[in-house]
C-alpha cells in the first residue's frame, strides 16, 4: 500500500441486491444492480460481478440505461447526484448534482436531455415525481437545478410509478387510487377502488404497476393478490378494467414482456407467473424460486428475466422460463444465532442463511459459495409457526468437523433440542451427518467449541448449557463387523454449583478449558477433567469468555453483563486488571495476539483493539456503527498486509468484520472496492471487453508476460495453481463452448496441446480459440430474434473472422486479416 | 304481548322454473324472458323492472328460442317444432306454425324485422316471410349435418352464421348457400373433447364473427375468409350464451359455472384508430348454468337454471348514479300466488300444475313481543288439486269463505265447490260453465262469497252470481270502445259496491256493481299498476304503482284524496322509492281506518295516514321503539310508514282479523337446495 490513509469502516459487500429491478444492457450480457453504495455490474453468462462501478457517497437507489447510448448508465443516489456511468469499462462520466435526497429514477426514450427522479417533499411521506434537466456541459461535474414537477403524492417505491406508450402518460400507484398523467394533455386522470373496511375490499390496496409497452394498457398488482389490466384510461368514465387472480397474498412486482404478449408477476409464492395474452386461463409457472420475488426485470432484447428475492438472490431467467443464472448475496432476512464464524478450509464466512441452512459466503468475491441443509426439513412459510431454529454452530480440527445445535420450544416446558456433527467428506467435498444428539442437554445449550489445539490426537467438543451442566464430547470408534465407522460420545460431565453454565472456551495448546458458570468462571485441566481454580469477580455473569493466544496464552479474558472486562493471569490466578467497558463483541485474532473488544454506549459502538498482557489498547476506534453490533470475526488474509503505522498493525495478518444489528456486514478498509476484485474476475473482464485492436496485442503481449510470471509463482506456491489453469483462453474456452457447435476432436486437440506448451508460439494458438469463442456467443445471441440491434462493429467483424479459421487458414490470408484488425479502430469510440 | 300474532308460513314450496331465454326490445325498452316451463313473462325495464305481462306455460312447449321482431311482435319456438306469436295485448298465443324441421333450437329475427330464420334440428335454416297478420314460409337453406344451435344476422341481412355441432357455417342469404365453413377446435385444455357445441354466434357488422362454445372458448372469426382471428379461453366449462350491443362495442357472455364476462372493444392506443377485444369485468352472479344473456343499451341482463333475473348496470353507461346503477335480481313473479279465506283460517297456494289448500296451524300459547309460540295444531294440508292437461295455471282464488276454488287455464276456467265436513273435505266441480269464461286474467270473490268476478282476456270484466252449488251470469263489462286491453287485476270493495280493474297500462275503471255501469276512470299514470285495494267504509281506491308511488282515490267523490295529494306534493322518502320489488297486496285494518297495510317481497310496511310523513333526513327503516322509552321520544320518531322488514322474501302477507296476520315466506335457500346441483369448482383455501 502506497499511501496509509485513514481509517474507514466500508461496507463489505454483503449489502443488498434486491433493494431496487435489476436492469439489463442492451445487449443481455450484463445485469446492472444496486448493491448499497455500489452499481454491480455481473455477467449473465458466468454469473460473475465484472464491475463495480463506486462513487455514490450514499444508497444508490435507481439505475436506468442511457436510453440515447445503450452502453451508458444512470444512476441516482441519496447523495443527491445523478451519475453517468460507461459500464463496459467501469468509468464515471459525468456527475450531475440535483441537491436532494433521490429516492428513484426513470429515463424515457423520448425524453430530451432529461430524466424523472421521485423526491421527497418536507413531510415525510410525501412525495414528488420530477424532471430534471440535464445540462449539456463538458464538465465533469455539473449542477442539475431545473426541475419540473409531474406528480405529486406518490410512493416512494419505483415500483408504484410506470411510463407508458414511449412516454405519452405516466401512471403512479398509491394506497387506494391509479393515477395516470398524461404529457400531452398535461391533465391526471384519477381511479379510487373501493376501499371501505369490509372484508371483500378491504385488500384493494395498490401495490405495484407496470405499463403495456405497445398498448394503453396499464396492469396493477394488488395487496389480495389481484392483477388488474387497465384500459380506456383516458377517459375518467369509459375507463375499465380486467382482473387477473391467481396469488394468494400480494403481488410483489409486475413486468411486461418486450412485445408485451405476456406479462410477469412474482409474490410470496415464490413462483414467476407468467399471463401470456393477458388471459387468466393462459398462464405458466416458474415454481420453487427459493424465497419471495421482490423485482421482475425484462432485458430490453426480450431473451432474459431477472428476479430478485428476499434472499439477496437475483435470477437470470430465460424467455422459455427456464432458470439459467443464480446470483446469491449474502442472505440475510433471518435472525443471526449462530454469530460470524470462518470455515478454515474456504476462508468463507459462515452464518445461518435461509431458514434451516448454514450459508458459506466468500468475502472474496461477495458471493454465496454454498448452502448447507442442517435441519432437513421442509419448511413452511407460514405466519405464526414456531420454527425449528439453528442457534449454534462451530467449526474444529481445521474445518473437519462442524458442530451444529438447533432447538425449537413451543411452550416453556417443551423443548426440543438437537446436536448434529458433521464431517468433511473430501471426495465430495462437503460437509455430512455423522452424529445425531438428540436433546444433548436438558436446557438450551449456551455454547459450544472445539477443542483446535494442534497436538491433540482426539478431537473433543465441549457444550454448555442452562440445565447447570457442560459435556464433553468426544470421538470414539463406533465400528462394527460390517463397517468401520467413528461417532461422537459424552465423555463427561461436569456442573458447579448448579449454576448455569454461559461459555466455554479451550486454551490455545488445549490444556485447559474454562467454563464460566453465572458470574464464576472454573478452569478444567483437559487431560483429567479436573477443577483446577475458579475466578469470581462479583462484576455480573460472564458474558464472554477467551483465552490469550501466543506470548499472552497465560492470561483470560473475561467480559460481564454489568460492563466490567477482567484479565486474569493463569499463573498467578489472580486478576491482572480490568477495565470498565461495556462489551459486546469480544473476538481474538488467530494470528496474533490482539483481542477485538466492540463495546455499546447511548452514542454508538466503539472499537478497542488490545493485548491481554497490557490494559492499555493499541488501537481505538470511535463510532464505528450508529447501531448495535451483533457479532464480530477476524478473517485470516492470504497475503498478509504491511500497514507500517503502529495503529494499524493490528490489520496486517488478519482483517476484521462484524455485523450490525440490521445485517450490514462492515469491516475496516483503506482500499478501494474495485481494488479488491479478485485478479480471475479481472482477467475475465478484460477478455470480454476488449475488442481486437492494435492496442489488444500490446495488452495481450503484456498478458502472457505476466502469466508467466505467475506460472513461476506457481511453482512455488500451489495457492495460485487454480487461476492460472483458468487463465488459458483455449482450456475455458474449450470448457465454456456447447459441446455441439465444437469442431472435430482431432481439430481441437493439437490446439489444446498448443496451448499447454510453454514456447512463445503459443500467442497465434491462443488467438485463435479467443476468437471462436467470440462467433459462438454471437450465434447464441443470435437466436434471439429482437436482439441484434445493439450488436458491437468488431464482433461482426469477428463473425467472418470465425468462419473463416473453422477450414484452416493459409498464410496470406492470415495476413489479409491482420489488416483488416488494423481498419478496425472502434475501440477508439469507447468513451 | 305484540300488536299482533302472526302466522310464518314456510311450506308454500314454490319453485319458479330456470330461465331458458332473454330476448331484449331495443324501441319499447321490454324484455322477454322465457323460462323452462314455457312461460314467456314481459318485463317493462322503463316502468322499474316491472313484469307487466306473461304467458302462461305448457308442458309440451319447451321454449327454446324467443326473438322480437319489428319492435312490437314476439316470437318463440321450441323442441315440438312450432313457431309461436305471441298476442301481447290480449296476453294470448296469436297462432302456432309449424316448421316441418324437427324441434327448433334457434330463431332470429332479420334486422329490417321482415324476415324470420329457424335453425332446427334435421340441420336445416329455414327462413319465413313476415306478414302483418301471419307468418310465410320462404325458403330452406342448405341442409347441414347436424341441428342448428344458434343462428345470427348480418346487420345488414345479406348473411347469417349459424352454429353447429363443431363448427360454423355463414350462408348468403340470396342464394341460401353455405359460402364458409369454419371448423372448431374440439381440444379442451389439451384433451380432446367428444364434440363442441357452438352455443351462440354473433355477427357484426365489419363481417366478424363470435362464436361461443362447449369448450369453454369465446372466438373471433373473420367471414370473408372463413379463418380464425382470435381465441379466447374463459371457461373449464361451457360458454352458453352470448349477447352483443347495438353499437357493436360490447358484448357478454355467459358460462355454466355461472360466471358472465364482459367483452368490450377498447381502443390499442389512445392516438390509434386500432381497436381490440377485451375480456374486461367477469360478474358472478348466478350458482347455475347462464342460459342466456341479453344487452341492453345500459345494462348487461344474464338468467339461468338458479331462476334468477340478474341485471348489472353498466356502471360508464349511466348517466347520473341514482337507483338505476344498482344490481337487480328478480326472483320471484310480480304477482300473487298467495289467496287466503280469513274467516276459515286458509291458505290457496297456486303451482305451474296444481293448487295446494292449507289450514294454518293454531296454538293457544301466549307470550311477550317477538316470542315463537308453540302451535297446539299443526298446520293441515287439505287438498291437492291437479290441473287436466298440460297447460300452466293462470290464476287462482278461494273465496273469503273458503267454500268456492276458482282456476283458470289458458283454455279452460274450473269453478269448484267445497263442503267441509268436520275433517273431511268434499270438492265438486261446478260444471257446465259458459262458453264465454274460457280463460281468466283474474279471479276475484266478492267479501261475502256471493259473486265471482272474472276478468278475461278481450278486456272485459264478468259478473256471476255463486248460488248454492250453481250460478248465474250476471253482467259484463265491456271494455272501452277502441281499447282491447285485458284487465289483469280487479279488486271490490267490502260492502259489494264497488269493483275496480286496471289493465297493464291505461287507467284504472271503477264500476259500480249495483248499478252495473262505468263510475268512473281513474286518471290514466306512467307507471303500471302493480296492486289494487279499497278500503271499507270509506271506499278509499289504493292504487300502488310500480314506480312505488302509492295513491288514494276516493270512489264517491271521483277524486284524489287530501291525504294523497299530501303525499304526492312533499314526495316519498327516497329510500320507498328505491326498493327494489313492487308492492303486491293492500289490505285494511278492519278497526282502523287509518292504516293500509301492504307488503313487497322485502318488507311489511303499515301507513298510519294520522302520523306525519317522513321526509328525506328521517330515518325510514326504523326499528320498532323499545316499548319501555317514554312516549316522548316514541312520538318524536315515528312517522307515517312503519316497515318490518324481519320476513323475507315475502310472497303474501294479510291480515286474518284485528290481530292476527298471515305471513307466506319462500327462503331462497329452500329454492336452492332444490335446484339441481352446480358445476363443482375448486375454491382456494379449501
Amino acid at each position: 500500500m502506497v499511501e496509509e490513509e485513514s481509517l474507514r469502516v466500508v461496507r463489505c459487500g454483503g449489502s443488498e441486491l434486491n433493494f431496487r429491478r435489476a436492469v439489463f444492457s442492451a445487449d443481455s450480457k450484463y445485469v446492472f444492480c444496486v448493491s448499497g453504495d455500489f452499481i454491480k455490474v455481473y455477467s449473465t453468462a458466468t454469473e460473475e460481478c465484472v464491475h463495480i462501478l463506486q462513487g455514490h457517497r450514499n444508497l444508490v437507489t435507481g439505475i436506468q440505461l442511457n436510453p440515447k447510448n445503450h452502453l451508458q448508465l444512470y444512476s441516482c443516489s441519496f447523495d443527491g447526484m445523478i451519475k453517468l456511468w460507461d459500464y463496459t469499462d467501469g468509468i464515471l462520466i459525468k456527475t450531475f448534482i440535483v441537491g436532494c435526497k433521490l429516492h428513484a429514477l426513470f429515463t424515457l426514450d423520448c425524453a430530451e436531455d432529461s430524466v424523472f427522479v421521485t423526491i421527497n417533499k418536507e413531510k415525510p411521506d410525501v412525495f414528488q415525481l420530477v424532471s430534471v434537466k440535464l445540462p449539456k456541459s463538458s464538465s465533469q461535474e455539473v449542477e442539475a437545478k431545473e426541475l419540473s414537477f409531474v406528480l405529486d403524492y406518490i410512493n416512494q417505491s419505483p415500483k408504484c410509478i410506470a411510463f407508458g406508450n414511449e412516454g405519452e402518460y405516466v401512471a403512479a400507484v398509491r394506497d387506494f387510487y391509479l393515477s395516470v398523467y398524461f404529457f400531452k394533455k398535461k391533465t391526471t386522470s384519477r381511479f379510487t377502488l373501493s376501499s371501505s373496511r369490509n372484508k371483500k375490499h378491504a385488500k384493494n390496496n395498490f401495490t405495484c404497476v407496470a405499463c403495456h409497452p405497445k398498448e394503453d394498457c396499464i396492469a396493477t398488482g394488488h395487496r389480495d393478490g389481484k392483477i388488474r389490466l387497465w384500459r380506456n384510461f383516458d377517459d375518467e368514465k369509459k375507463y375499465t378494467y380486467t382482473c387477473l387472480h391467481w396469488h394468494h397474498d400480494l403481488v410483489m412486482d409486475l413486468a411486461f414482456s418486450v412485445t408485451g404478449s405476456s406479462l410477469l408477476s412474482g409474490g410470496r409464492e415464490s413462483v414467476l407467473v407468467e399471463w401470456r395474452e393477458a388471459a387468466e386461463k393462459n398462464k405458466e409457472f416458474l415454481p420453487r424460486l427459493g424465497a419471495t420475488i421482490e423485482h421482475i426485470s425484462v432485458s430490453p432484447a426480450g431473451d432474459l428475466f431477472c428476479t430478485s428475492h428476499s434472499d439477496n438472490k437475483m435470477i437470470i431467467i430465460h424467455r422459455n422460463l427456464e432458470a439459467s443464472a443464480v446470483i446469491q448475496g449474502l442472505v440475510k432476512d433471518r435472525n443471526i444465532f449462530t454469530g460470524l464464524m470462518i470455515d478454515p478450509r474456504t476462508k468463507a464466512l459462515v452464518l445461518n442463511g435461509k431458514p434451516g441452512h448454514l450459508q458459506f459466503y466468500s468475502l472474496q468475491s461477495d458471493k454465496q459459495l454454498y448452502n448447507l441443509d442442517i435441519i432437513q426439513q421442509e419448511y413452511i412459510s407460514d405466519y405464526g409457526l414456531i420454527q425449528i431454529e439453528l442457534t449454534k454452530a462451530a467449526f474444529g480440527c481445521y474445518g473437519n468437523w462442524l458442530a451444529t445445535v438447533e432447538q425449537r420450544q413451543e411452550k416453556e416446558t417443551e423443548l426440543e433440542l438437537q446436536m448434529k456433527l458433521w464431517t468433511y467428506n473430501k471426495k465430495t467435498q462437503g460437509f455430512v451427518l455423522n452424529t445425531k444428539v438428540n436433546m444433548p442437554h436438558e436446557d438450551h445449550i449456551t455454547a459450544l467449541c472445539f477443542c483446535n489445539a494442534e497436538k491433540s490426537e482426539n478431537p473433543t467438543l465441549v457444550t454448555t448449557s442452562k440445565d447447570g451442566h457442560f459435556k464433553v464430547w468426544i470421538l470414539t470408534d463406533d465400528s462394527d463387523i460390517y463397517k468401520k465407522a467413528v461417532g461422537w460420545t459424552c465423555d463427561f460431565v461436569g456442573s458447579y454449583h448448579k449454576y448455569q453454565a454461559t461459555n466455554c472456551c479451550f486454551s490455545e495448546d488445549g490444556s485447559l478449558l474454562a467454563v464460566s458458570f453465572e458470574e464464576i468462571v472454573t478452569i478444567w485441566d483437559s487431560e483429567t477433567w479436573e477443577l483446577k481454580c475458579t475466578f469470581c469477580q462479583r462484576a455480573g455473569k460472564i458474558r464472554h469468555l477467551c483465552f490469550g493466544r501466543l506470548t499472552c496464552s497465560k492470561y483470560l479474558l473475561g467480559a460481564t453483563e454489568n460492563g466490567i472486562l477482567c484479565c486474569w493471569n493463569l499463573l498467578s490466578c489472580a486478576l491482572e486488571w480490568s477495565a470498565k467497558l461495556n462489551v459486546r463483541v469480544m473476538e481474538p485474532d488467530p494470528n496474533s495476539e490482539n483481542i477485538a473488544a466492540i463495546s455499546q454506549s447511548s452514542m454508538g459502538s466503539d472499537l478497542f483493539v488490545f493485548r491481554p498482557s497490557e490494559p492499555r489498547p493499541l488501537y481505538i476506534q470511535k463510532n464505528i456503527s450508529r447501531e448495535e453490533v451483533q457479532w464480530g470475526v477476524f478473517v485470516p488474509r492470504d497475503v498478509p498486509e504491511s500497514f507500517t503505522s503502529e495503529a494499524y498493525q493490528w490489520l496486517n495478518r488478519s482483517q476484521f468484520y462484524f455485523l450490525t444489528k440490521s445485517q450490514s456486514l462492515l469491516t475496516f478498509s483503506m482500499q478501494s472496492p474495485e481494488e479488491k476484485l479478485t485478479p480471475t474476475s479481472k482477467q475475465l473482464l478484460a477478455e470480454e471487453t476488449l475488442p481486437t485492436t492494435p492496442f489488444y496485442f500490446i495488452l495481450g503481449k503484456h498478458r502472457q508476460q505476466q502469466q508467466d510470471d505467475k506460472l513461476n509463482e506457481a511453482l512455488e506456491n500451489e495457492l495460485v495453481q487454480l487461476p492460472l489453469t483458468e487463465n488459458i483462453p483455449a482450456i475455458s474456452e474449450l470448457l465454456h463452448t456447447p459441446a455441439h457447435v465444437l469442431p472435430s476432436a482431432s481439430f481441437l486437440c493439437s490446439m489444446f496441446v498448443n496451448s499447454l506448451l510453454l514456447s512463445k508460439e503459443t500467442k497465434s494458438a491462443e488467438e485463435i480459440p479467443d476468437d471462436v469463442s467470440m462467433e459462438e456467443e454471437k450465434e447464441s445471441v443470435d437466436s434471439d430474434e429482437e436482439n441484434n440491434f445493439t450488436e458491437e462493429v468488431q464482433d461482426t467483424n469477428n463473425t467472418d473472422l470465425g468462419k473463416d479459421i473453422i477450414h484452416q487458414l493459409s498464410k496470406s490470408e492470415e495476413k489479409e486479416l491482420r489488416k483488416f484488425r488494423k481498419v478496425d479502430y472502434s475501440w477508439i469510440t469507447a468513451p | 304481548m305484540g300488536e299482533f300474532k302472526v302466522h310464518r308460513v314456510r311450506f308454500f314450496n314454490y319453485i319458479p322454473s330456470g330461465i331458458r331465454c332473454v330476448a331484449y326490445n331495443n324501441q319499447t325498452n321490454r324484455l322477454a324472458v322465457s323460462r323452462t316451463d314455457g312461460t314467456v313473462e314481459i318485463y317493462n325495464l322503463s316502468a322499474n323492472y316491472f313484469q307487466e305481462k306473461f304467458f302462461p306455460g305448457h308442458e309440451s312447449r319447451a321454449t327454446e328460442a324467443l326473438c322480437w321482431a319489428n319492435g312490437q311482435r314476439l316470437f318463440s319456438a321450441g323442441l315440438n317444432g312450432e313457431i309461436i306469436e305471441y298476442d301481447l295485448q290480449a296476453l294470448n298465443i296469436k297462432y302456432a306454425v309449424d316448421a316441418f324441421g324437427g324441434p327448433i333450437w334457434s330463431m332470429a329475427a332479420s334486422p329490417n324485422g321482415s324476415q324470420l330464420l329457424v335453425g332446427c334440428e334435421d340441420g336445416s335454416v329455414k327462413l319465413f316471410q313476415i306478414t302483418p297478420d301471419k307468418i310465410q314460409f320462404e325458403r330452406n337453406f342448405d341442409r347441414q349435418k347436424s341441428r342448428i344451435l344458434s343462428l345470427s344476422w348480418h346487420p345488414a341481412g345479406t348473411h347469417i352464421a349459424a352454429g353447429s355441432i363443431d363448427y360454423i357455417s355463414v350462408f348468403d342469404v340470396k342464394s341460401g348457400s353455405a359460402i364458409h365453413k369454419m371448423l372448431v377446435d374440439r381440444q379442451y385444455m389439451g384433451v380432446s373433447k367428444r364434440k363442441c357445441i357452438i352455443w351462440g354466434v354473433a355477427f357484426l357488422s365489419d363481417g366478424t364473427v363470435i362464436s361461443v362454445d362447449s369448450a369453454g372458448k369465446v372466438q373471433f372469426w373473420d367471414s370473408a375468409t372463413g379463418t380464425l382471428v382470435k381465441n379466447h379461453l374463459i371457461a373449464n366449462t361451457d360458454v352458453q350464451s352470448i349477447a352483443i350491443s347495438d353499437q357493436e362495442d360490447s358484448f357478454v357472455v355467459g358460462t355454466a359455472e355461472g360466471t358472465v364476462f364482459h367483452f368490450q372493444l377498447v381502443s390499442v392506443t389512445s392516438n390509434s384508430s386500432e381497436k381490440q377485444w377485451v375480456r374486461t369485468k367477469p360478474f358472478q352472479h348466478h350458482t347455475h348454468d347462464v342460459r342466456a344473456v341479453a344487452h341492453s343499451p345500459i345494462a348487461l341482463i344474464s338468467g339461468g337454471t338458479d331462476t334468477h333475473l340478474v341485471i348489472r348496470p353498466l356502471m360508464e353507461k349511466v348517466e347520473v348514479k341514482n337507483y338505476d346503477a344498482a344490481l337487480r335480481k328478480i326472483t320471484f313473479p310480480h304477482r300473487r300466488l298467495v289467496s287466503c279465506a280469513k274467516k276459515k283460517q286458509l291458505l290457496l297456494f297456486q303451482f305451474a300444475h296444481h293448487l295446494e289448500l292449507w289450514r294454518l296451524g293454531s296454538t293457544v300459547a301466549t307470550g311477550k313481543n317477538g316470542d315463537t309460540l308453540p302451535l297446539s295444531k299443526n298446520a293441515d294440508h287439505l287438498l291437492h288439486l291437479k290441473t287436466k292437461g298440460p297447460e300452466n295455471i293462470i290464476c287462482s282464488c278461494i273465496s273469503p269463505c273458503g267454500s268456492w276454488i276458482a282456476y283458470s287455464t289458458a283454455s279452460r276456467f274450473f269453478l269448484y265447490r267445497l263442503n267441509y265436513e268436520h275433517d273431511n273435505i268434499n270438492l265438486q266441480r261446478v260444471s257446465k260453465m259458459p262458453a264465454f269464461l274460457r280463460s281468466a286474467l283474474q279471479i276475484l270473490f266478492s267479501e261475502d262469497s256471493t259473486k265471482l268476478f272474472v276478468a278475461s282476456n278481450q278486456g272485459s270484466v264478468h259478473v256471476i252470481r255463486l248460488l248454492e252449488g250453481s250460478f248465474k251470469h250476471l253482467h259484463t263489462f265491456q271494455p272501452q270502445s277502441g281499447t282491447v286491453e285485458s284487465m289483469c287485476l280487479l279488486a271490490v270493495s267490502p260492502d259489494g259496491n264497488w269493483l275496480a280493474a286496471s289493465g297493464t297500462s291505461a287507467g284504472v275503471h271503477v264500476y259500480n256493481v249495483k248499478q252495473l255501469k262505468l263510475h268512473c276512470t281513474v286518471p290514466a299514470y306512467n307507471f303500471p299498476v302493480t296492486a289494487l285495494a279499497i278500503a271499507p267504509n270509506t271506499n278509499n281506491l289504493v292504487i300502488a304503482h310500480s314506480d312505488q308511488q302509492v295513491f288514494e282515490y276516493s270512489i264517491p267523490d271521483k277524486q284524489y284524496t287530501q291525504w294523497s295529494r299530501t303525499i304526492q306534493k312533499q314526495g316519498f322518502h327516497h329510500l320507498w322509492l328505491q326498493r327494489d320489488t313492487p308492492i303486491t297486496h293492500i289490505s285494511f285494518h278492519p278497526k282502523r281506518p287509518m292504516h293500509i297495510l301492504l307488503h313487497d317481497a322485502y318488507m311489511f310496511c303499515i301507513i298510519d295516514k294520522s302520523l306525519p310523513l317522513p321526509n328525506d333526513k328521517t330515518l325510514l327503516y326504523n326499528p320498532l321503539p323499545p316499548t319501555n322509552e317514554s312516549d316522548i321520544i316514541r312520538r318524536r320518531t315515528a312517522h307515517a310508514f312503519k316497515i318490518s322488514k324481519k320476513y323475507k322474501p315475502l310472497l303474501f302477507m294479510d291480515l286474518l282479523d284485528e290481530r292476527t296476520l298471515v305471513a307466506v315466506e319462500r327462503p331462497l335457500d329452500d329454492i336452492i337446495a332444490q335446484l339441481p346441483p352446480p358445476i363443482k369448482k375448486k375454491k382456494f383455501g379449501t
